[in-house]
């Protein structure tokens, strides 16, 4: 399945991601997709394996995806993480923050609106799993 | 005071940009209502029965005159020229037009306000002891303490769709003004062994089911502090409930774990975390404290003539000590017997913004009990500046007095509301306010739904409103503080009707006053009586 927008340059994974217990259960799984209630902890010794975590937004109120990318990455995964459903404009920012660098909305975002939304945002006050520089840290070199 | 630099200043314009763009596809039909509402949440808006409200967020409650005076200005523009200061620091307007919203948030941003997280499931503004800065009793002032942890919640990528919202409180005293254990983090500043940090507690809160926070962190010290806030998110956004919004609090979370249990989560959390270098370094801190520096007092002495009776009850009533020889804390109080509780109208601000530029070195505080303080006032000045106060109807001298009661909006407002609290509380007022002085401390705490917004279990008096099959009906609770000696109010038994309430409310103030021994303020007697004299005066009259 592919993604839009996404921001990597290597080619997406063509292997479907399959479930949580299933990708425990085939070594040769790379790809895995994470419902909301799932603790992504259990990923962490597979991660080097792993070429896509998609993971589920059945809706946007549910929150628990954007602490389940930033565990990954934290972790050291550095392969795709698809934020995948009700993923909508005004959170893309917040979500690449959070690690996630491709996307799947059910409802296909505008690629202007969506290009500004990623632009917002000049800075940001906290660090999380992107590069950007918290505030704190441009204040006092 | 907090002065914003060019990246604050960038941020909160980006804000009004955004919702500038958000309101124009809203009102060009690009965006339906459903779409809209989460976004507009995001910044303080609600549909209420009338209009839109909007809810503006006063940082730790402090203003300085310039912002005071921009905030009388939004309610003559954009509002029918009145504001309501609420019980979270904050003030709303509530006859908001959605169209000219993005305009009333640039007037904000130029004075360095804005109205970002003040609604939505995300943590909200920071609150703190009114004194701040000025009581005697603070280990330091609490307030960049506070700064920091609204610049690290502000647009936070991972905590933005909580289960729930989020209230944060920060204090620096063995007194509680601020009702921090019923927050869902309340933070005391403390000193150990000559080290600044802080003793968290998390799970406390009102709503449906009040909770007192358990203690979590004896002592974190003060340059890990943001780590150990957003260890306590991350457990709270994973695993708080979000099958069922009236269990979705971190108090359910606490409560239906454990406290040493969900203690032992954040431990973890928090010790994975620090090779991540989430908190600011020292220098941030010291940048912040540096704006929090103490004013440039005069080398005066103690003393103030109070040969004017009415000034003197004002005085005594309504004064609060203040850490430099010479200088008092005043409350202005916002309960006018009759008038409505934490309202303030445009003119008022304006005295008020003026006052604290010639009284109180050009700062005001807003209180979680809805009154507003100027808190650097010397005190040869005390008598010039009650005698303005006066004249502008800013005078009642009943600060913790009986007629100084928190209300909600309830029905009169509020879509949520069951019953009417704002003329429950003006009936109140009236009834008491010719022996209130007699009565002496007591606080009286009314809430239109179980969502208690007006405090009603933290209340030495809590009023509840609910419908029963269609009439409004009042349920009285005796036993409750939001203070350093917190407890939780009790139910007495049946409800009352509109004029039964405040009928109880007078028995049970009698009761008091009959049983009291020394100095007991209400809530002393109440807890070494308990509930049965009470209950007898109110049902046993048959």
């Amino acid at each position: 399945m592919s993604s839009w927008p996404r921001y990597r340059d290597d080619a997406a994974a063509n292997e479907p991601a399959v479930t949580l217990d299933a990708f425990l259960d085939q070594p040769e799984a790379v790809a895995v997709r994470i419902e909301p209630d799932a603790d992504v902890r259990v990923l962490v010794p597979h991660l080097s394996r792993l070429k896509l975590i998609e993971i589920a937004f059945p809706a946007y109120r549910d929150g628990r995806g954007y602490s389940a990318a930033r565990i990954l990455r934290e972790a050291g995964y550095t392969g795709e993480l698809r934020a995948e459903g009700d993923v909508l404009l005004d959170q893309i920012a917040f979500m690449r923050r959070c690690g996630f660098d491709s996307f799947a909305p059910a409802v296909p975002l505008d690629a202007k609106a969506a290009e500004a939304a990623m632009a917002r945002w000049p800075h940001a006050y906290q660090r999380a799993a992107d590069a950007q520089p918290p505030i704190w840290a441009l204040r006092h070199g | 005071m907090y002065r914003y630099d060019q990246y604050d200043q960038a941020m909160v314009d980006a804000r009004v940009a955004e919702f500038r763009d958000q309101v124009e596809r809203r009102l060009s039909g690009a965006m339906t209502e459903d779409q809209f509402k989460p976004l507009r949440l995001m910044n303080g808006l609600y549909l209420q029965l009338h209009a839109y409200m909007l809810r503006v967020a006063i940082p730790y409650g402090t203003l300085s005159s310039t912002q005071m005076r921009a905030l009388a200005d939004i309610a003559r523009k954009y509002d029918k020229g009145y504001a309501h200061f609420t019980t979270r620091q904050n003030v709303q307007y509530n006859w908001i037009q959605l169209k000219e919203t993005p305009d009333l948030l640039a007037d904000l941003a130029r004075v360095e306000m804005h109205a970002i997280q003040t609604s939505g499931n995300c943590i909200r503004n920071i609150s703190s002891d009114q004194f701040a800065g000025v009581a005697g009793d603070e280990v330091i002032d609490p307030r960049p303490h506070a700064e920091l942890l609204r610049q690290w919640s502000s647009f936070h990528p991972e905590f933005s769709f909580l289960p729930r919202k989020f209230k944060i409180a920060v204090i620096a005293s063995d007194a509680d003004r601020a009702a921090m254990r019923l927050h869902d983090i309340g933070i005391r500043i403390v000193r150990r062994d000559g080290v600044l940090g802080a003793q968290v507690f998390a799970g406390g809160g009102m709503g449906r089911t009040p909770m007192i926070a358990p203690e979590i962190r004896d002592f974190v010290p003060e340059d890990q502090m943001v780590s150990y806030c957003e260890a306590i998110l991350r457990v709270y956004n994973r695993h708080g409930r979000r099958d069922n919004k009236y269990k979705a609090r971190i108090k359910i979370l606490v409560h239906e774990t454990g406290a040493d249990k969900f203690r032992e989560e954040v431990e973890a959390e928090f010790a994975h975390m620090q090779p991540l270098d989430l908190d600011p370094p020292r220098a941030e801190l010291a940048r912040i404290k540096a704006f929090f520096a103490p004013p440039e007092y005069a080398a005066i002495e103690d003393g103030y003539d109070t040969s004017d009776p009415d000034f003197r009850i004002w005085a005594e009533t309504n004064l609060f000590p203040h850490k430099q020889p010479g200088y008092a804390a005043a409350t202005i109080s916002l309960k006018p017997v009759g008038g409505i509780p934490g309202d303030a109208s445009a003119e008022q601000m304006d005295i008020v913004a003026d006052l604290a530029a010639r009284y109180s070195m050009d700062e005001v505080r807003v209180t979680h009990a809805q009154n507003l303080v100027l808190p650097n006032v010397r005190q040869d000045r005390l008598y010039a500046l009650w005698q303005e106060l006066d004249a502008a109807g800013l005078a009642p001298a009943n600060l913790d007095r009986a007629s100084d009661i928190i209300a909600c909006p309830g029905l009169d407002y509020c879509s949520l509301a069951n019953a009417r609290s704002i003329p429950i509380a003006q009936e109140v007022a009236k009834r008491l306010a010719p022996i209130e002085r007699e009565v002496g401390a007591l606080q009286i705490k009314m809430s239109g739904c179980i969502n208690a917004c007006g405090h009603h279990h933290a209340g030495h008096i809590g009023v509840l409103g609910v419908d029963k099959k269609g009439v409004e009906s009042y349920q009285l609770l005796l036993g409750g503080s939001a203070a350093e000696d917190v407890s939780l109010a009790k139910i007495t038994g049946p409800g009352f009707d509109e004029r039964g309430i405040v009928d109880a409310i007078e028995t049970v103030t009698s009761v008091y006053r009959d049983a009291r021994e020394g100095d007991e303020r209400f809530l002393d007697t109440y807890r070494r009586l308990g509930m049965a004299p009470f209950k007898e005066a109110l049902y046993d009259k048959a």
